[in-house]
């Protein structure tokens, strides 16, 4: 079954009331922060944290990922060394702008493996880009290693350095985001989406998420617990397009037991590409529990 | 690991506990702590505190401690967050 991708909520590294119940909200990822939600004096009481949090623990089938300090700090080699060993499902790195940014934080990682005796490449990544240059190197970036699993846009630092700000249209990190979710599928890893700031817009919230599943996204990164059923709910499938997507496959059977060239529904021609979209509807209603296949024979 | 000077880790906010730890010659590990579960908790909170110290070696020291509400990982994380600090040790030994 595919795996869903489509909340991943913030959780700052330093709060124990946080880091203990961030699974129980239904995200499907979540994100522990060594990085800008802990102060410079807060790091290492992060970093115990966050590892015994990790190695102590059961979040069940929730996803997750710690982001960590750039290697450019005092602390990013101090926080890969803990969470190597604490593993959480998926380390993330901030502030990517070329290959080799991942490439040096790989290095590290698969000789902290080594060290420890955890098989190779167990350790999956995620990059964040959050500036011109990472979104001008994306594909190099999401191709560079096999752990990478995602690669995610980080809205504020993005548009700050492009000279702008966000608007909640984000027409001015819509270049970014195209950039991204095409990085991402070239490559064949997933695109995540950056954070909507505002807790108490719904509806910016609902329709930002819209756009950026209209734009290809897997999902977003989320920093309140009520953000969570609200993306959920984009990302359902609703009943007509299940419905349609059925047809869809049942007219494919049909063809083939006809032998029949050509594939027609409702007077439309059907190809590859949408017979692939009506396969990944199917995917994301079973995932989401919308739809078994036993409903099919019902 | 040898105390150098006061260390202090945590905070008094829900679901943790503040730890002050405060280097000495001899008396073994001295803890004193509120807690508002202290009845039933508090025996358990001052063992996970005295056994992450002696895990790092240290054999006296004296500790204040407010809980509030915190679990074993918690006390453990804000133990050895302080007694790093007070050693004024910032190379950690990760899986020990």
């Amino acid at each position: 079954m595919v795996k869903l991708r489509r909340t991943m909520m913030y959780v700052t590294g330093n709060n124990p009331a946080n880091i203990m119940d961030a699974h129980l909200y239904g995200s499907d990822s979540i994100m522990f922060d060594l990085e800008d939600s802990v102060s410079i004096k807060e790091k290492d009481a992060a970093r115990f944290l966050v590892y015994n949090a990790l190695t102590t623990m059961d979040y069940g089938d929730t996803e997750t990922v710690v982001r960590i300090n750039g290697l450019d700090t005092p602390f990013g080699r101090d926080d890969l060394e803990a969470m190597v060993r604490a593993q959480p499902n998926v380390i993330r790195l901030p502030k990517t702008e070329t290959p080799e940014d991942v490439l040096e934080v790989e290095r590290i990682i698969q000789e902290i493996e080594e060290k420890v005796g955890i098989e190779v490449g167990t350790t999956k990544m995620m990059a964040a880009i959050e500036g011109p240059l990472g979104a001008m190197n994306a594909y190099e970036i999401a191709k560079s290693s096999k752990r990478l699993i995602g690669i995610a846009i980080g809205a504020e630092d993005f548009v700050t350095s492009i000279k702008t700000t966000r608007s909640s249209e984000g027409i001015e990190i819509l270049a970014a985001r195209s950039q991204i979710v095409l990085a991402a599928r070239a490559a064949g890893i997933y695109a995540l989406d950056t954070v909507f700031s505002d807790i108490n817009d719904d509806e910016g919230f609902i329709n930002e998420t819209k756009l950026i599943k209209q734009l290809g996204f897997d999902g977003k990164s989320v920093i309140h617990p009520r953000q969570v059923s609200l993306a959920h709910e984009v990302y359902t499938p609703t009943d007509k397009e299940i419905k349609n997507a059925l047809r869809v496959l049942d007219a494919i059977e049909e063809a083939e037991r006809s032998g029949s060239g050509v594939i027609a529904l409702d007077g439309k021609m059907i190809d590859g590409p949408i017979v692939d979209r009506a396969y990944r509807v199917l995917e994301l209603a079973k995932a989401t529990g919308v739809y078994r296949e036993e409903d099919q024979n019902e | 690991m040898e105390l150098k000077k006061i260390g202090i880790a945590g905070t008094v906010e829900s679901s943790d506990i503040s730890i002050i730890i405060e280097p000495t010659d001899k008396g073994g590990i001295e803890i004193s702590l509120q807690s508002a579960v202290m009845k039933q908790f508090g025996r358990q909170i001052k063992e996970v505190i005295e056994e992450t110290m002696k895990s790092k070696g240290v054999k006296n020291a004296t500790v204040r401690a407010v809980d509030k509400g915190a679990v074993d990982f918690v006390i453990k994380s804000r133990t050895l967050t302080a007694l790093y600090r007070s050693a004024d040790i910032d190379e950690y030994k990760w899986g020990e």
